[in-house]
């Protein structure tokens, strides 16, 4: 792509390239949203591996939106057919089989990927002013591929996709009052059916993407507004030189994409031998009750949902208490819905005067240490079925899971934070 | 601080892997039966046959196959079209047809209390090492509607289909070998040549002379049959591997390059 300004003077006509440019650029900003987001967008240079996680997570989305599509052009979101027309999709379509895996892999991917990225938010204060819109987008962006994951597992119509389904629809049965009829309202009718599959199918494929897509392009408008942070938490605007270049930045094209191309390739290694060689990560994946087809009368011995709900789900359970006359369901539900919800807080909560966690104080690396083992117990006790000691171990988790939110402002504060480099530091 | 990160990041990857990994906990329960291994071997074209002949002749009549079609399993098992119509098709159906049953559902649920379950993915929902022992546990059990029981699926609700091949299996006590520190058989020092015994009971031992297989023939054709339903459960698995194989092979090569154009545009950076 050229610069058209800097084109030398000479009485040669331009080359056609050149004045193809010209023209599109009278009409369209082409080559200034290349400048602005590619070859003139300066990214920290210290950017190490985690900042791979936000690119590897694009390309898991247009992997969800491909395969996707072609799926649903066999698919058939029918009570009757929907089940039947998966193994169609693995037996009876040509790669269909290799569609369906990188479908279902991909979601897996996606949670892995999201969470590292989120993660890293966290690690290195990226939610701290001027990023707070940029962690809400992603909050939200987070909070709706719960939604479209959890709708997209009922589509199967394997027997935990309807059993799961039916555990996450009748919390909205323990709602006060309005519980029971709402339950009813979302499903359409008096229990999971194919009314319920239709538009659970509707949301997914149309509704849920639509979204998806649209807060993920707001997420890098906003991103690219105030540039990336890096391991080091500081800015690299506050140092230019006279062209207005960042010191210590390295333009997006070709420095980053370079790096992103050379980690999407090691990603698909990955990717791909899950795919190809264990795309049931041995039920982890893909729930062996799931081959089985949907049976209202057939409770499966144990309903666990797909792991990347499972940190969450184990704080449901945690809530055994009834509390001001209400079922403990509903209470349990709350807590699930906070615990997802609250890191929303996290640009009001972090009182730090400092952003990454390497020049915070032991009182914040251990609360986020802690936190991460806390999320990883519960995320195993999700999987299991409930026992005394798995119910106290999950209140305890989930009580450091807040503790780490809650308590925030306070630890933030008191301890001692180190002086933070003027420039970046190395990776 | 910064080996520290690095070396969290490498502990925090590494605790994602084993919980990825970590094998599947929820596999279906019910017994404690001390299950044989059972290792499939899907590019055993013979076993393979054999199990969809014993599968057609001893099975289809009641569990139906209904996601896979005739035409497909005949030929990834390489059974010309006329011979899998001749031997292997009873419902007069088009090779184009799905593996379905002739049963009435609401019959079957009659006789058996419900209906006999279709098997195409019973060894992804069970685990081909279930569907081994079951086929292999059946015992006679009078207290039973059918006679008989299994030991990794008691109370089953289904006859024996195979007795005529397994004969009469009785659950009972038996003499067997005491085994010695060293792994072999405790001998007798009095009597040459004499294992020492004792009574274990609650094993499993077929009347002799009762079936038309052998103890080993038997085992060999529960082998092939559950090698095949485990070939059905997913068709394409060894198509998946093998291209899977050419997949990360070619990564791998992509990744060199991929590397080597990183490398070139980072050079000056330091």
């Amino acid at each position: 792509m050229s610069d058209s300004s800097s084109q030398p003077s000479s009485n040669k006509p331009p080359h056609a390239g050149v004045r193809f440019m010209e023209w599109l650029d009278a009409r369209f900003p082409a080559t200034e949203t290349w400048e602005y987001h590619l070859s003139k967008y300066y990214a920290p240079k210290n950017h190490n591996f985690w900042y791979l996680m936000g690119w590897i997570a694009t390309v898991v989305l247009v992997n969800q939106l491909l395969t996707g599509i072609w799926l649903t052009m066999s698919y058939v979101p029918d009570g009757v057919n929907a089940f039947a027309s998966v193994e169609y999709i693995m037996r009876d379509v040509e790669y269909g089989w290799l569609l369906r895996y990188l479908h279902s892999t991909g979601a897996s991917a996606f949670f892995v990927v999201v969470y590292l990225h989120m993660f890293r938010g966290m690690m290195y204060g990226s939610y701290q002013k001027p990023r707070e819109l940029i962690w809400l987008i992603g909050m939200a962006i987070f909070v709706v591929l719960m939604a479209e994951g959890f709708f997209g597992y009922l589509l199967p119509w394997g027997n935990m996709s309807f059993w799961g389904a039916q555990v996450i629809v009748s919390l909205v049965g323990a709602i006060p009052v309005i519980g029971p009829d709402m339950m009813e309202w979302v499903r359409g009718d008096f229990l999971m059916s194919d009314i319920t599959l239709n538009r659970f199918f509707a949301l997914h494929v149309v509704a849920l993407p639509l979204v998806l897509v649209m807060l993920v392009f707001v997420h890098f408008v906003a991103l690219h507004h105030v540039g990336s942070n890096n391991p080091d938490g500081i800015e690299i605007k506050d140092h230019k030189d006279e062209n207005g270049v960042p010191l210590d930045g390295l333009p997006f094209w070709p420095y980053t994409v370079t790096h992103d191309i050379h980690a999407t390739v090691i990603f698909l290694f990955i990717f791909c031998a899950v795919v190809f060689f264990a795309p049931e990560m041995g039920g982890y994946f893909l729930e062996k009750p799931n081959f089985e087809v949907a049976n209202p009368l057939k409770t499966p011995e144990h309903i666990a949902p797909v792991w990347y709900y499972t940190p969450f789900y184990a704080m449901l359970r945690a809530v055994t208490y009834p509390l001001l006359g209400v079922d403990a369901k509903f209470w349990g539900f709350v807590v699930m819905a906070g615990a997802i919800v609250v890191p929303a807080l996290l640009p009001w909560l972090d009182r730090s005067p400092v952003k990454s966690i390497r020049y915070k104080g032991n009182w914040s690396k251990w609360m986020l240490g802690l936190f991460v083992v806390a999320f990883f117990i519960l995320g195993y006790l999700g999987t299991v079925t409930p026992s005394t000691w798995a119910t106290i171990l999950s209140q305890v988790c989930t009580l450091i899971y807040f503790a780490y939110f809650v308590l925030m402002p306070w630890y933030t504060r008191i301890e001692k934070t180190k002086p933070v480099p003027d420039r970046v530091t190395s990776l | 601080m910064r080996q520290k990160l690095a070396s969290l990041s490498l502990q925090l990857l590494l605790a994602v892997a084993a919980s990825l990994v970590f094998a599947g906990a929820n596999a279906a329960g019910g017994s404690n039966y001390p299950m044989e291994a059972f290792d499939a071997d899907l590019e055993d074209l013979p076993s393979l046959q054999n199990g969809y002949r014993l599968y057609a002749n001893y099975c289809l009549g009641c569990h139906s196959l209904k996601y896979q079609r005739y035409e497909r399993t005949a030929d990834d098992l390489q059974i010309p079209h006329e011979v899998a119509l001749e031997q292997l098709v009873f419902t007069g159906q088009l090779i184009g047809g799905l593996m379905t049953t002739a049963m009435d559902p609401n019959k079957a649920k009659e006789w058996f209390g419900a209906p006999p379950p279709d098997l195409t993915m019973v060894t992804r929902v069970r685990g081909p090492e279930w569907v081994y022992n079951y086929l292999k546990t059946f015992y006679v059990d009078e207290t039973r509607p059918f006679g008989v029981n299994n030991k990794v699926f008691p109370n089953v609700g289904m006859p024996h289909a195979l007795l005529e091949l397994q004969g009469v299996q009785r659950e009972g006590c038996l003499q067997v070998p005491e085994i010695a520190a060293n792994g072999g058989e405790r001998r007798d020092p009095l009597v040459a040549g004499q294992t020492i015994t004792h009574e274990q009971c609650g094993l499993l031992y077929v009347e002799e002379g009762t079936g038309l297989y052998s103890a080993e023939e038997y085992d060999a054709a529960m082998y092939d049959l559950t090698n095949f339903l485990h070939y059905v459960a997913e068709p394409s698995r060894l198509q998946r591997q093998r291209t899977g194989v050419y997949v990360l092979l070619f990564l791998i090569i992509l990744g060199v390059f991929t590397y080597l154009l990183n490398r070139e545009f980072w050079k000056g950076v330091h």
